[in-house]
């Protein structure tokens, strides 16, 4: 058979890694083909050179059966190649067919521009390929879903035959991917092939016709998705098995580590976002506060680790009253803190790893003796130790500025910081936002590991399933108050979900 | 996918290296000197000879060394490069001392006062009154730094105000100190001088002192509390990232005043040294002698960093030594300023250079992108 686009042995080596490493991919003409890896598994870096952005070091690609040499996107889009980029090429104070058509903008026999026409066929292929946009509205006024509308709505008007979507989910809502993933159908069916870089499997079970699996640069296999679960396809993206459900041994539950009685906390406009608050943490357990976004979560963590002040109430940590003691001094006691903005909280991006690593005890033994002066080596013996035990992936390893390494392996660094620092108090907020499949299981099992070490932990998410599936106790917070505690097991997901959303578990819905 | 590989232009490259960029600025400073100069019909070759004399102290028209042109320019270069390192710790820190120039005056005041009232005690008064122009610096600049820390009162309006009490505080005083009249007081005793009689004998009776080691232990002491101590530690994690050092537990308001009451120790040191070292006598100041504000200068041309400062600060007061030079050529001395001024423009420039360049890329990217 002739592949519409058939690539093999591309190699392409970036300073310090090899991006790509004899990777072979064959995309039939009209499927879709779904390219699946980790974060750093080298899919952008594959479709950048597929697209012309960058040059292989080594490989051949041909294209409907021809071999090609790409050396510019200007090749790409003249063999009907385009592509929708993660980030997405628009100019924010123009039309969205002024966009279309930036470039190649239509003119009549005098040579003036005439817009008329391009919004006709802009018009005509959105409705061809059920692309809603308004051909005439500016970019800067319509959702992130419909400028990737306009993104697509670009190849089609420069007749692209294979479109590539690179992460073209991570910016959507629920429903918009639903809807995206029907224009995929839709483009499928009046002819076009796709190529859908992803790292999340429900999509590539939902359209991929075939899926090709990289890891760490390497290709690892095609396969029919149909003829494949869900599981299988994890595993071979991590490279080995994967455990959605994690098991867990029940829980060995100790003394009281966080106690917390009636807190309030207001936010930096003055309004109270927690009140009344009051929950018990133990050691060996992991209690879950279940709630939607904006519902006090963060003002709850603010508060317990230092960074606003406490309205009202008492905080105790090892029966110590920290309600009003210093952050450091609560580190010092012992609290432990995974922030849910990892670069505004818990990283500082211009720092190596090395000096990420001890951002909380540089001024301490051993990394400063009583002078005052730091011991660069010891900072370094750690971090290299804690990059090799939380399998940190970085290109210059300790020296590697933390700004510049994948979500994935910047949480990693955090999460290795905290528990390398033995805290008696967790406290854990969306520890897996935005991360992978293998990055998110490491990271659930670190936790559930520091649990059954004796650590109190209490995690904030805004996943459910997170929820569901790590806490021993759950307490759902809705307007900054506790509706509900309860164990794990005693109630379902819906139950929860009903509570999340603000009505009393023994009550009438909301 | 971000820019394009190949078009990961020599300028983008070369932006992105803050060294090149500063050799790069200086280098356009001095061709748009020379244009000018040529403009208003003066020969530019006599403001390089200038400038190749004080650097080296060879005159070319008449083949005569005079080493003294190179004490000289050390001994201007030294309040640069203090005042640049005032500006640089601040800056380190993430706060923009505008302030320099009331830290040196208040140095420069407290450095007077304590020479012509102070133990005249052979090897001691100096150093005391050096001490008290670094307490009175740190004093001047801790304040701003407690206010912002405490109050978030911001320190560049808080440093602009004290500049001018500095001044004017600093006139009160010295009007009372001995001898004073409207522009200068009595002549220091010889106890409190700076000068270094080997400095003299070496260069041929520059004004060249005991400043330079001063200012060579402060560029060692700078890159040493930056780099090698814990305290440097909290304040460049608070520098790039306030939220995140305050997150793990870094004192910021602590590291804030600290990094000021530094800045100010730096700036008012300078301001004892020029008192001591390059005058006999105590000045009622009229005005400011604008060392605090061309720190700031320095400091952004060196990118805040030891080496760079000291670089920086040496280039400053290679000019300002050849400003007379120049004018004994026909060249009008302004033209050093309007270099020292475009190369801060040019500095400043560099982020919007970048931004025009990322635009350009995008747009070429778009071109590419559209194009059939
Ligand atoms: N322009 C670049 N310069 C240096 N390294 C790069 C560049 N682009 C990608 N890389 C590196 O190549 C590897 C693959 O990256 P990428 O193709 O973006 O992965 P993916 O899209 O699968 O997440 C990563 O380790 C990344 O850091
Ligand atoms: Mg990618």
């Amino acid at each position: 058979m002739e592949y519409a686009i058939e690539m093999k042995g591309i190699t392409k080596t970036f300073p310090g890694v090899v991006a790509n490493d004899n990777v072979d991919l064959q995309v039939a003409p009209q499927e879709v083909h779904a390219l699946l890896g980790e974060n750093g598994a080298g899919k952008s870096t594959l479709m950048s050179i597929l697209f012309g952005a960058y040059n292989a070091d080594s490989g051949t690609i041909k294209i409907n059966g021809q071999e090609v040499n790409i050396k510019d996107p200007n090749v790409a889009t003249e063999l009907g190649i385009g592509m929708v980029h993660q980030h997405f090429k628009l100019v924010h104070n123009y039309t969205v067919t002024e966009n279309i058509v930036l470039g190649l903008e239509p003119t009549n026999k005098f040579g003036l521009l005439n817009i008329g026409v391009a919004e006709k066929r802009v018009a005509e292929l959105s409705q061809q390929y059920g692309l809603q946009v308004d051909p005439k509205a500016l970019i800067e006024n319509i959702t992130v879903g419909a400028q990737q509308r306009v993104e697509i709505l670009k190849t089609l008007y420069r007749n692209a035959n294979m479109i590539i979507f690179d992460e073209p989910t991570a910016v959507l809502t629920p429903q918009e991917i639903d809807e995206l993933m029907e224009i995929i159908r839709r483009l499928k069916a009046e002819g076009k092939t796709v190529v859908l870089i992803t790292h999340k499997l429900k999509e590539i079970k939902a359209v991929a016709d075939r899926c090709t699996v990289l890891r760490r640069g390497k290709y690892i296999g095609t396969v029919d998705v149909d003829s494949v679960t869900e599981q299988e396809l994890a595993e071979m993206m991590v490279g080995r098995a994967v455990q959605f459900e994690i098991e867990k041994a029940p829980p060995n539950i100790g003394e009281t580590i966080l106690s917390v009685r009636n807190l309030s906390v207001a936010d930096h406009t003055g309004q109270m976002k927690v009140k009344d608050f009051s929950i018990d943490v133990h050691k060996g357990e992991i209690v879950g506060i279940a709630g939607v976004d904006g519902n006090g979560q963060s003002e709850l963590l603010y508060g317990l680790c230092g960074l606003l002040p406490v309205a009202e109430g008492r905080i105790f940590l090892d029966r110590e009253d920290i309600t009003n003691t210093s952050i450091r001094h609560r580190i010092e006691a012992g609290l432990g803190h995974i922030p849910e903005d990892r670069q505004r909280h818990g990283l500082i991006s211009n720092f190596t790893i090395s000096e990420n690593c001890v951002l909380k005890n540089y001024y301490k033994a051993p990394y400063s003796n009583r002078y005052g002066l730091l011991d660069q080596s010891k900072m370094l013996e750690n971090s290299d130790s804690l990059i090799e035990q939380f399998d940190i992936r970085a290109g210059q390893g300790s020296l590697t500025p933390a700004g510049s390494l994948s979500g994935g392996n910047q949480q990693k660094t955090i999460v290795a910081r905290e528990i390398n620092l033995s805290p008696h108090l967790l406290l854990v907020a969306q520890p897996t936002r935005g991360l992978d499949v293998g990055a998110i299981e490491y990271i659930r099992k670190r936790l559930l590991e520091e649990r059954d070490k004796g650590r109190a932990i209490l995690l904030i998410s805004f996943e459910l399933d997170e929820i569901m599936n790590l806490c021993d106790r759950i307490a759902t917070i809705s307007k900054g108050q506790i509706v509900g505690i309860f164990n794990q097991g005693e109630v379902t997901e819906r139950e929860i979900g009903m509570m999340m959303a603000g009505s009393k578990h023994d009550g009438e819905t909301g | 996918m971000k820019t394009l590989k190949k078009k990961e232009s020599f300028a983008s490259r070369l932006l992105s290296s803050d060294g090149a960029v500063s050799i790069l600025v200086v280098i356009m400073g001095f061709l748009v000197g020379t244009v000018l100069v040529a403009l208003v019909g003066r020969n530019p070759l006599n403001m390089y000879k200038a400038i190749l004399q004080s650097l080296t102290g060879y005159n070319i028209d008449n083949g005569k060394m005079n080493v003294r042109y190179i004490g000289e320019t050390l001994n201007y270069t030294v309040p640069f490069v203090l005042c640049g390192l005032s500006m640089a710790f601040a800056a380190r820190a993430g706060l923009f001392n505008i302030g320099g120039e009331g830290q040196y005056i208040v140095g420069l005041t407290v450095a007077q006062v304590i020479a012509l009232l102070g133990p005249q005690v052979k090897g001691l008064h100096w150093i005391l009154a050096i001490l008290g122009a670094i307490l009175i610096g740190a004093l001047w600049g801790g304040v701003v730094g407690l206010l912002k820390a405490k109050f978030e009162v911001s320190e560049v309006v808080s440093t602009i105000m004290l500049n001018y009490v500095a001044l004017y505080l600093s006139r009160i005083v010295c009007l009372q100190l001995p001898g004073a009249t409207t522009y200068k007081t009595a002549n220091y005793p010889e106890t409190a001088l700076l000068n270094n009689a080997l400095f003299q004998k070496l260069t041929n009776n520059s004004m060249l002192n005991n400043g330079f080691f001063l200012m060579v232990i402060s560029l060692i002491v700078y890159w040493f509390i930056m780099e090698k101590t814990n305290l440097g530690f909290g304040l460049r994690a608070t520098g790039f990232n306030k939220e995140a050092a305050r997150c793990s537990g870094i004192p910021v308001v602590k590291s804030i005043s600290i990094s000021m009451a530094i800045a100010g120790a730096f700036a008012g040191l300078a301001g004892g040294i020029v008192a001591l070292g390059s005058f006999r006598y105590g000045r009622v100041l009229a005005g400011m002698d604008n060392y605090g504000f061309n720190g700031i200068a320095v400091a952004l041309v060196g990118n805040n960093t030891a080496i760079g400062t000291m670089l920086a600060g040496f280039l400053f007061g290679m000019l300002k030594n050849a400003q007379a030079l120049m004018q004994g050529k026909q060249i009008p001395k302004e033209i050093t300023f309007i270099i020292q001024g475009l190369i801060v423009v040019f500095i400043a420039l560099r982020s919007a250079i970048a931004l025009y360049l990322d635009w350009l890329n995008k747009r070429q990217l778009q071109k590419e992108v559209i194009s059939k």
